[in-house]
């Protein structure tokens, strides 16, 4: 998922770039990640024990989460999405500024988890993209761990030619919403 | 242990029985539906029963009964520490049955949810409208016609 | 404007209205997924409404279609922070209507689960109210003595959360060794935290400014909006379905129920704390009491057979294949059956037709009738006072939306 739209790609523009700027400017944005729980249902149990004293997630530097989508970049979409529930997490997605990432915790969220039936969303990818998926009925704290790392060795591998970057917002108001 | 329950009622309306029985221990009585508010505001206000709570309100769908819905409900007396459960079918075609939120306020939310997963529709509810689906969603999904993999999404892709 | 007119605000001259206000689902102190849509009055709520339904799974239609055995992991994710009590409350129905009675080693096993599922479900209620109330460390102390109640339901079940651990006629397997120590030591770790977080909270200030005289309840009240549990409790209604119709072996454990005076918010958080040493003591005397012997019913209709006969017989494997596919065959009829649960009476009311899968499954859910109250708990109260009393009725979607 390339990122767009961002103020530092926007300053600099279509200017060469070294590769230090790429990683120091992913360096930082994979310790900082401000984090926005969407929690429904048991996988926030799991959840609250992560960023709970024995398996702390503050070391990641995602210490304190966001409760408003403008101000996070880490959407974690824990538990399972009904259809009542599903234009309500694209409209807290769509209020995101980019760069933003999406983990899917839990196997209600990145597939319908064993709720095969009329009320369940079966995956939210099929409406949102998703970076990392966790599956587990709820996942150990360990494997969420293990997600956050490697979503911040994606960060980190994240290339600046990958990101593109459009006309000037002031001219061109576009709104950012993921890449598709 | 309740029998004192089933007896007096098995008393006071002799007509509006159809059945009743004591399958293990849990005292049942079923019922004309027309008599359901007659038979509750009994039970609430006589002094030796004394039940004054509604303990729960659902339904059953059998589609191959004439009288296809049968409502079910539990009462419970804090005092005397009775049980009796009441059942009055409801048909398809006159899907409609007296609400007990004049008598017992705790109704409404559990009434609400059998018109959202049955269709049965209560006389006199204050507000009928669907609890746990969403505004659109077409059909009564608990019914047993409904089949169960039927998704009708308000965005996104049906699968 | 003058002085006047400013503190003469109900003199009628001023034109206002109320303003509604929509406390939207996605909102972290209402635990994820209820919609509370409020009209206020300045500050005071005037009207409420909620909205319910997020978090809907379809659990009654999809235990139509499954077996008996099969309907277990779907109860854990009912009340998803005592999953124990649900799955006990479950099986307990449908031994009833098979009229079987479980040995005796098994209903000491179900009490002293049942009671640690009731510890983990009180310790994140009271953990979250004090959250939210601006308190984070007691909310981590908690946290920490919750991981501890995990690890050792672990050690048993295999599982922390979602445990599956009843199976109908039993359990799925015996306690491990040392069970008894590890437990007995536990336990002076989490009374030790329970009572560090008692000397922070249960005489600050702050809290019993924000909690005294919030959302109160009468008994009444309860009685007509049909409110057990720690919440009835609080508020006077004296019921508690371990005492009054005793299952297992509840009624030879000594223990005492604790009653509310004022049904406001300080009185429910008092209540379960006061419920979380009783839960402790309970599982003391029942380590004590426990006898040695079987943990499943010996029938072959309903227990399954070990694998070394499964492999080595005609008979087991003829016996597995039958109870995995068809299922233990319950004959029909009808029975509601309850047991106490961490918010109240917990009901199965399951309906059957003879065969190896449940006609309809209907379960009574505590929370949703105190969640039902809760606009005439919040009338009159702040806006900042939902939030606390919110959170002191331990709201579980799972529970809720089913």
């Amino acid at each position: 998922m390339g990122v767009k739209n961002t103020g530092i790609e926007n300053i600099l523009g279509e200017s060469v770039v070294l590769t230090r700027a790429d990683s120091i400017i992913n360096w930082a944005r994979k310790w900082s990640l401000f984090q926005f729980p969407f929690v429904t249902a048991c996988c926030g149990m799991e959840f609250m024990s992560v960023y709970g004293p024995h398996y702390d997630a503050a070391r990641f530097g995602a210490e304190y989460p966001r409760f408003s989508p403008r101000q996070a970049d880490l959407l974690f979409v824990v538990g399972t999405i009904s259809h009542k529930q599903l234009p309500i997490l694209k409209n807290v997605y769509d209020q995101m500024s980019d760069p933003k990432w999406v983990i899917s915790f839990g196997a209600c969220a990145s597939s319908g988890g064993f709720y095969n039936n009329y009320a369940t969303v079966q995956g939210i990818d099929t409406v949102i993209p998703v970076d990392v998926y966790i599956p587990g009925c709820p996942p150990r704290p360990e494997a969420i761990m293990d997600a956050i790392m490697k979503l911040q060795d994606k960060i980190q591998n994240e290339k600046y030619e990958s990101r593109k970057s459009y006309p000037d917002l002031g001219k061109n108001n576009k709104q950012g919403g993921g890449d598709e | 242990m309740s029998k004192i329950v089933l007896d007096k009622i098995l008393r006071k309306f002799p007509d509006d029985i159809i059945n009743s029985h004591n399958y293990l221990g849990n005292e049942t009585v079923i019922i004309k539906k027309e008599a359901l508010l007659k038979v509750c505001a009994f039970i609430k206000d006589n002094r030796q029963l004394m039940i004054d709570m509604l303990v729960d309100l659902t339904c059953v769908d059998y589609p191959e009964e004439a009288e296809r819905f049968m409502m079910v409900y539990h009462f419970y007396s804090t005092e005397n520490k009775y049980r009796i459960r009441i059942k009055a079918s409801v048909s398809e075609e006159d899907p409609y049955i007296d609400s007990i939120t004049k008598l017992w306020k705790t109704a409404n939310w559990p009434e609400r949810e059998v018109y959202d997963m049955y269709g049965v529709k209560f006389n006199d509810h204050p507000d009928l409208t669907r609890l746990l689906m969403y505004e659109g969603f077409e059909g009564h999904p608990l019914r047993k016609d409904y089949p169960i993999t039927k998704r009708q999404p308000i965005i996104g892709p049906l699968n | 404007m003058t002085e006047n007119k400013i503190t003469n605000r109900n003199a009628g001259d001023l034109d206002s209205s109320t303003m509604h206000i929509n406390m939207g689902p996605s909102h972290p102190a209402m635990h994820g997924v209820v919609n509370i849509q409020v009209d206020i009055d300045g500050e005071n709520v005037v009207d409420s409404k909620l909205e319910i339904g997020y978090l809907h799974r379809g659990f009654e239609k999809s235990a139509e279609y499954k077996t008996y055995k099969q309907v277990i992991p779907y109860t854990d994710r009912l009340n998803y922070v005592s999953p124990l009590l649900n799955n006990f409350g479950y099986t307990l129905a449908v031994e009833k209507m098979l009229g079987i009675d479980v040995p005796r080693r098994t209903k000491f096993i179900r009490v002293i689960m049942g009671e640690l599922s009731r510890l983990t479900d009180h310790l994140t209620c009271n953990a979250a109210v004090m959250m939210e109330n601006g308190g984070f460390t007691p909310f981590l102390y908690y946290m920490k003595a919750r991981e501890y109640l995990y690890a050792l339901i672990e050690k048993v079940t295999g599982a922390r959360l979602t445990v599956n651990y009843s199976r109908i006629g039993g359990l799925r397997n015996d306690l491990p060794e040392g069970f008894k120590e590890e437990t007995l030591k536990i336990f002076t770790d989490v009374e030790e935290i329970i009572a560090d977080v008692d000397k922070m909270v249960t005489r600050n200030r702050i809290f019993m400014d924000r909690w005294k005289d919030t959302g109160i309840l009468s008994r009444e009240d309860a009685i007509a909006w049909n409110i057990t549990g720690p919440v009835g409790r609080a508020s006077g209604f004296d019921y508690d379905v371990r005492r009054d119709h005793p299952y297992f072996v509840y009624d030879e454990l000594e223990f005492e129920v604790p009653i509310g005076k004022h049904g406001d918010t300080y009185d429910r958080y008092l209540v379960r704390d006061e419920e979380m040493h009783q839960s402790i003591s309970i599982v003391r005397q029942a380590l004590e009491l426990i006898p040695k012997g079987p943990i499943s019913v010996d029938d072959p209709r309903i227990t399954m057979p070990s694998k070394t006969k499964v492999y080595n017989s005609i008979e087991g494997m003829m016996t597995n294949f039958k109870l995995v596919i068809e299922g233990v065959k319950v004959p029909a009829g009808e029975i509601y059956s309850f047991t106490e649960a961490g918010n109240g009476e917990l009901g199965y009311y399951i309906v059957s037709d003879g065969t190896g899968k449940p006609y309809r499954v209907r379960l009574k859910p505590p929370c949703f009738y105190n969640t039902q109250a809760l606009s005439s708990m919040i009338k009159g109260n702040t806006i900042a006072d939902i939030i606390p009393i919110f959170g002191s009725i331990n709201m579980i979607a799972g529970e809720l939306d089913r």
